[in-house]
């Protein structure tokens, strides 16, 4: 069983849905992005999905392309994102990297995976990867003992979905809506994606895009396996006035949100 | 059958590569889309009704077939060769942009969609783009990064009086690699009634093939009139390639004939060594952008590099993964023209010949007067002349010094 099954088993016999958080590599900066990441898991975020900022990130709304420019403009590498992978990795969550696929061609795809899993990642959500380019990854990934995570849409048909479910370990990411990250609106087509998904697959199934509040975990936790919260902690340090303040409020919002997982 | 009977009969592959080039990159949410418009591009293709309707529209909106000039003062700067220029600047909206515009167009009604949206970098796509949308009966909102919007303002002016909505884009660089994020990022949230009309040969299969399909008519063309009007093949068919469109089109009637060389003429901006340029095949590496595996102009980590050209047709870090594919086997030659260069062409197109050409086309024009002294005199090439100059007036003004008189022309050539 992956780090990841243990997760979703363990909230799943708690009755609760995992909660996953998303913050991208080096914003407000390399160390700061580990303090808020830390503070995260503190507060019961089960899983962490750290983004590799991208110069072209396509389905990405506002917040976290203003956060992905400045985590470049800071000089974020993909060396150091693999480095923060192994400083929250160590904070004993298992951590996933989310990357569009240009940084992971670039940098070399059987090695990624190799130095991911040397660095402690456990798998890697990739959205604009599609089954149909993925051979080399698929491979990569069963050699470096990666899950690989794909994503279901909306507009998925069924012969989508199961394209999608048989390549994807892990979990499979549904996205709750058809547009970018940031939008503070769960779809009302995410539990009908869901119910598609289940018949194609054992897999867990994690619920992402537009959930910012508790109230939306807790609705999300009763037909989904998982919840995805990202731009919502992004706006939180784009916001803060400090440093300091920005984690102390990321932690404040994984708190919240674990209750609302939990609620019944 | 040889190799270039095989690259125009089997390529692109059923999942849209061009060799290693190509494919799709792109969101789940977005696949869906894209098969609908492969099957709708692929049943218009063979539907003579399709066919009819729109080679009407070419025709009597159009004004195709754009004629070739035989460019004799010009061809005298060229090493004397004979230059042949293909008129796609006298389509209607003035480049060869609408002959895709039109084909793309009638898919979308055909698909029942009401609303269109594309990235423009020149303006001419977005022209382009709201002219058949106003034709049509199609809401029509257009992204264009705000960098170009300054450059390009009369093309701005022009989209508005057609009833499109033009977005700047200020994110990133402000030109056309972040309009065709932004248009990526509106087509994914609206999909079920927006067409993202893209305006080049580069993004996510279908995208590549289609239009080139649409733009071939341009080389089809070409190669009748030079056969009628000179009795043989061209030495050369020359284009400037910023995603490639152009070039494409007019390569296509072309890629059969072996004895015929396509060159290709990338954005060198201050020149490619200078790192300040937009020639992505001859200065790029291989990558993946917009939703495509191609040369790209990228750092060691896959992070798109900035481009940068006086020409914002040509400003794009990408570039279709046919040309990359072309020139990989080595059928297409591809080298890049300084901004210096191009406006020196400008000049010499505008004072032998009278006719203004867009600044992108200027690229090609710089590469024909180096490739004719090659070539000789006895040597005939067909230029895709792509675009006319109007919404490049004031640039060049500024450029040559014409409307304060601090850098007045030197004479004729």
């Amino acid at each position: 069983m992956s780090k990841l099954h243990e997760v979703f088993a363990a909230a799943k016999a708690e009755n609760r849905a995992a909660l996953i958080g998303y913050l991208p590599a080096g914003f407000p900066s390399v160390d700061g992005a580990i303090d808020a990441l830390r503070a995260m898991v503190e507060n019961g975020v089960d899983m962490v999905e750290l983004g590799l900022p991208y110069s072209d990130p396509l389905i990405d709304g506002p917040t976290i392309q203003a956060a992905s420019e400045r985590a470049l403009e800071a000089g974020i590498t993909t060396k150091l994102v693999l480095a923060t992978v192994e400083a929250v990795a160590a904070s004993g969550a298992p951590t996933l990297v989310m990357t569009y696929w240009s940084p992971i061609e670039r940098y070399g795809v059987e090695r990624f995976a190799t130095d991911l899993a040397a660095a402690g990642g456990v798998g890697v959500i990739t959205p604009d990867l599609t089954p149909e380019e993925a051979g080399p990854w698929i491979d990569a990934t069963d050699a470096a003992g990666l899950d690989r995570v794909f994503l279901v849409a909306p507009s998925s048909t069924e012969e989508r979905i199961a394209v999608v479910t048989g390549i994807t370990t892990g979990f499979v990411y549904a996205a709750s809506l058809m547009g970018v990250t940031g939008v503070q609106s769960v779809s009302a087509a995410a539990p009908a994606l869901v119910a598609r998904t289940r018949p194609h697959t054992s897999l867990p199934v994690a619920v992402g895009l537009g959930v910012t509040t508790a109230a939306q975990a807790a609705d999300i936790a009763q037909y989904a396996d998982g919840v995805i919260v990202g731009s919502a902690f992004v706006r939180l340090l784009l916001d803060a006035a400090t440093p300091a303040e920005g984690v102390a409020a990321v932690g404040r919002l994984a708190a919240d949100l674990a209750a609302g997982v939990r609620r019944h | 059958m040889t190799t270039t009977e095989s690259v125009r009969t089997t390529l692109p592959d059923a999942l849209g590569h061009f060799g290693r080039y190509g494919g799709r990159f792109v969101p789940e949410a977005l696949i869906v889309a894209l098969d609908e418009l492969d099957a709708a591009f692929r049943a218009a293709q063979v539907d003579p009704a399709f066919q009819a309707e729109l080679t009407h529209l070419l025709t009597t909106y159009t004004g195709r077939p754009s004629p070739l000039t035989d460019c004799v003062r010009f061809g005298a700067q060229a090493g004397g060769a004979r230059v042949l220029l293909k008129r796609e600047d006298l389509n209607h909206t003035g480049s060869h942009k609408i002959n895709n515009v039109l084909g793309q167009a009638l898919l979308t009604v055909r698909m029942g969609k009401k609303r269109v949206i594309a990235e423009t970098g020149a303006g001419q796509h977005g022209v382009a783009t709201a002219t058949a949308a106003a034709l049509m009966g199609l809401e029509c909102v257009v992204y264009m990064g705000e960098e170009d919007t300054r450059r390009q303002a009369l093309n701005v002016a022009r989209m508005k009086l057609l009833g499109a909505e033009v977005v700047p884009v200020t994110a990133g660089s402000r030109t056309l690699k972040d309009a065709m994020n932004e248009a990526m990022r509106d087509w994914v949230t609206n999909v079920d009634s927006t067409h993202y009309l893209i305006g080049t040969v580069a993004g996510p299969a279908p995208f590549p093939e289609m239009v080139r399909e649409f733009q071939k008519i341009i080389g089809v063309e070409a190669r009748a009139q030079v056969l009628e009007l000179v009795g043989r093949l061209p030495d050369a068919v020359t284009a400037c390639v910023g995603g490639g469109s152009n070039a494409i089109g007019i390569f296509s009637g072309f890629l059969d004939d072996p004895s015929v060389g396509l060159y290709g003429y990338e954005a060198g901006g201050d020149g490619v060594e200078s790192g300040r340029h937009a020639a992505t095949i001859t200065g790029g590496s291989v990558g993946v952008l917009h939703g495509t595996r191609s040369y790209v102009l990228q750092d060691d980590d896959g992070q798109t590099v900035e481009s940068h050209s006086i020409s914002a047709g040509l400003d794009y870090p990408g570039v279709g993964p046919e040309h990359a594919f072309l020139a990989d086997i080595g059928r297409a030659h591809y080298s890049a023209i300084t901004d210096t260069e191009a406006m020196d062409a400008f000049r010499v197109l505008c004072l032998t010949e009278g006719i203004i050409p867009a600044i992108e086309t200027a690229h090609a024009l710089a590469g024909t007067l180096r490739l004719g002294r090659e070539l000789g005199p006895d040597s005939v090439i067909v230029v895709n002349c792509s675009g006319r100059g109007d919404k490049d007036v004031e640039t060049a003004s500024r450029w040559f010094g014409v409307l304060d008189g601090e850098r007045a022309p030197e004479g004729r050539a």
